[in-house]
């Protein structure tokens, strides 16, 4: 055998992992690339030459913008909400024992077990039948959004509480600090990157939800109602761009996280 | 993002905490009210609301309205019309959660057990395809499985496709596009359960002259169980209402259910809409309650 193969042969589960994050990535990688594609023709979807253009001039396509800043608005106010009620209801799961909290938490998992398109249909039927259906927009949509992204809240949140100790809670408290102080110096700086993680996943769920939003959102157009517009017609290079910018913009976030991380742990030692 | 890497399986480890003095019970009870009430508002109330919607006179319009006259006659007619539709979503979204776990199950176990410091970047990675929007993503897919793209030439190469042989508008292309867009929901609670299992336990396998394939079957696969299950429902229930992938990837051969319920509810046909949305959402119930039991998970929830 030769030295590659045997490095295969000892490697090779991590090989099969690393192809198939290969495949995760090569849409990106077309993304990318198609974001500094200059089409030939209005409908053409192949990489015909380089430019700068679509880069400098996102807004060019009409309406495109507007789409990205309503859904940035939708993402950022169903972030806030959906954060704020589901860390709420991740402290009670965690750290309260009350009748019915299994069939609490039964009822958080159910929204994240049942299909968009089911989730979508049921709030489109209750809008219409309760009066809602030529009022479709804006706060319909953000009403779907914080339903959706809650239960991945509570989830994440509650991962974070779980795997804290206790027992530094406990020794705030035989240092004299009140239940107030202990909270705010102790337990919420702990849990904080859960609740980071979990508004990240709200934001970014909210953001690139479509077959709900596509149901529930009358005239509005969020960015990805626009993308799907465009691909039945011709599809402008700026998407591309747009979508590009937002995964390094979470790339950026990432990295700043895990270094911070690993800043923090060092500085324990 | 470690949280979010404990997505699937973080319920399986929920300690239940201490009795309390009653007191706090009421805290418990208002902590939950704000986010309840809105779970409880707008997730169980449309829910009857479209099981309403679903017994409506298929007659009426938006114009006149709909009046509800029990019509349990919708089932039948839309089961009837609307059956092969429906045996291909759940067709598809089975074939996509095999392919998932096939794909998945290797990428969590390199994490899990063999990434060492390169861990977190991997699950990084992991996650990173979902901040570039999924129907960018999608289109991508069309790009790269189109007639001239070099997959289509890789493949005709092998001679795996004929000279005619194409993907774009298969079925081969909507389950490829499915698989896609949901591996990272069966890696990451793979990789939850995979990274808690003691690592002796393995090693006891091989101190007991266990081969690599057998430890792996009679020790790490049942232990990674949890894992397996939250996986496949969190790919298996999304790919069976997906409409996204088949309209893009495929064509009318591959429509699947979902963009059934997606172009009557558009047309305005309430009834028949409603109908197949609440079969598809008891089709899926009564499935999960059938694999859960067999699986003999009932930590999941």
């Amino acid at each position: 055998m030769t030295r590659v193969g045997r490095f295969i042969g000892r490697h090779f589960v991590m090989v099969l992992g690393l192809v198939v994050l290969l495949y995760l990535f090569a849409p990106i990688v077309v993304v990318m690339l198609m974001s500094f594609n200059q089409p030939k023709s209005r409908l053409s979807y192949t990489f015909d030459g380089f430019t700068w253009d679509n880069w400098l001039h996102p807004c060019q396509p009409y309406g495109l913008c507007d789409a990205v800043s309503t859904s940035l608005r939708i993402g950022l106010l169903a972030t806030v909400v959906a954060t704020a009620l589901g860390t709420l209801m991740a402290f009670a799961m965690v750290r309260h024992r009350f009748r019915g909290r299994s069939a609490t938490n039964l009822f958080i998992f159910l929204p994240m077990a049942s299909p968009e398109i089911v989730l979508g249909s049921s709030l489109l039927a209750l809008f219409v039948s309760s009066g809602f259906g030529g009022k479709l927009g804006f706060w319909t949509i953000l009403i779907a959004h914080v339903m959706f992204c809650l239960s991945f809240v509570v989830v994440t949140v509650k991962a974070r509480l779980a795997g804290m100790d206790g027992r530094l809670e406990q020794a705030a408290m035989d240092l004299y600090a009140n239940e107030w102080q202990t909270f705010w110096r102790v337990t919420f700086p702990l849990v904080f990157p859960g609740i980071m993680a979990a508004a990240l996943l709200s934001f970014s769920l909210s953001f690139d939800d479509f077959i709900i939003t596509n149901l529930n959102a009358g005239t509005t157009v969020t960015f990805p109602m626009y993308v799907w517009g465009s691909a039945q017609r011709d599809i402008p290079p700026q998407i591309n761009v747009i979508g590009t910018a937002m995964f390094l913009l979470a790339l950026v976030f990432v990295l700043a996280g895990e270094l911070t991380r690993r800043r923090r742990t060092r500085s324990a030692r | 993002m470690s949280a979010v890497g404990q997505l699937g399986a973080a319920s399986a480890a929920d300690p239940v905490p201490p009795p309390e003095r009653s007191g706090r019970k009421l805290t418990a009870y208002l902590l939950l009210l704000p986010g309840g009430l809105w779970l409880l508002l707008f997730f169980v109330v449309p829910l009857v609301s479209l099981l309403a919607a679903s017994l409506y006179d298929p007659n009426g319009s938006i114009e006149n309205g709909f009046s509800m006259t029990w019509h349990w006659q919708n089932f039948g007619t839309t089961m009837v019309d609307y059956a092969k539709p429906f045996g291909r979503s759940l067709w598809y979204a089975l074939l996509t959660t095999a392919f998932c776990l096939l794909l998945g199950y290797p990428l969590a176990y390199a994490i899990a057990m063999k990434a060492g410091r390169w861990k977190n970047l991997m699950l990084a990675l992991v996650i990173a395809p979902f901040f570039t929007s999924f129907l960018i993503r999608t289109l991508s897919w069309k790009l790269l499985l189109s007639d001239n793209g070099f997959v289509v030439g890789a493949l005709q190469w092998l001679h795996i496709l004929g000279p005619d042989g194409r993907l774009l508008a298969t079925t081969a292309a909507v389950v490829t596009g499915l698989t896609y867009n949901f591996l990272p929901f069966m890696v990451l609670p793979l990789y939850a359960s995979l990274e808690k299992i003691d690592r002796r336990l393995i090693e006891a396998g091989g101190d007991l002259f266990a081969g690599p394939v057998t430890t792996f079957r009679t020790v790490t696969l049942p232990l990674s169980m949890p894992g397996v299950v939250a996986g496949t429902l969190l790919t298996f229930i999304p790919a069976a209402g997906d409409y996204i992938n088949a309209q893009l990837l495929g064509t009318p051969k591959q429509r699947m259910i979902g963009n059934d319920i997606q172009r009557l509810f558009a047309a305005g046909a309430y009834p028949t809409a409603a109908a197949l949305s609440v079969t598809l959402m008891a089709a899926i119930v009564v499935l999960v309650l059938i694999y859960v039991r067999r699986a003999g998970t009932d930590e999941l929830v």
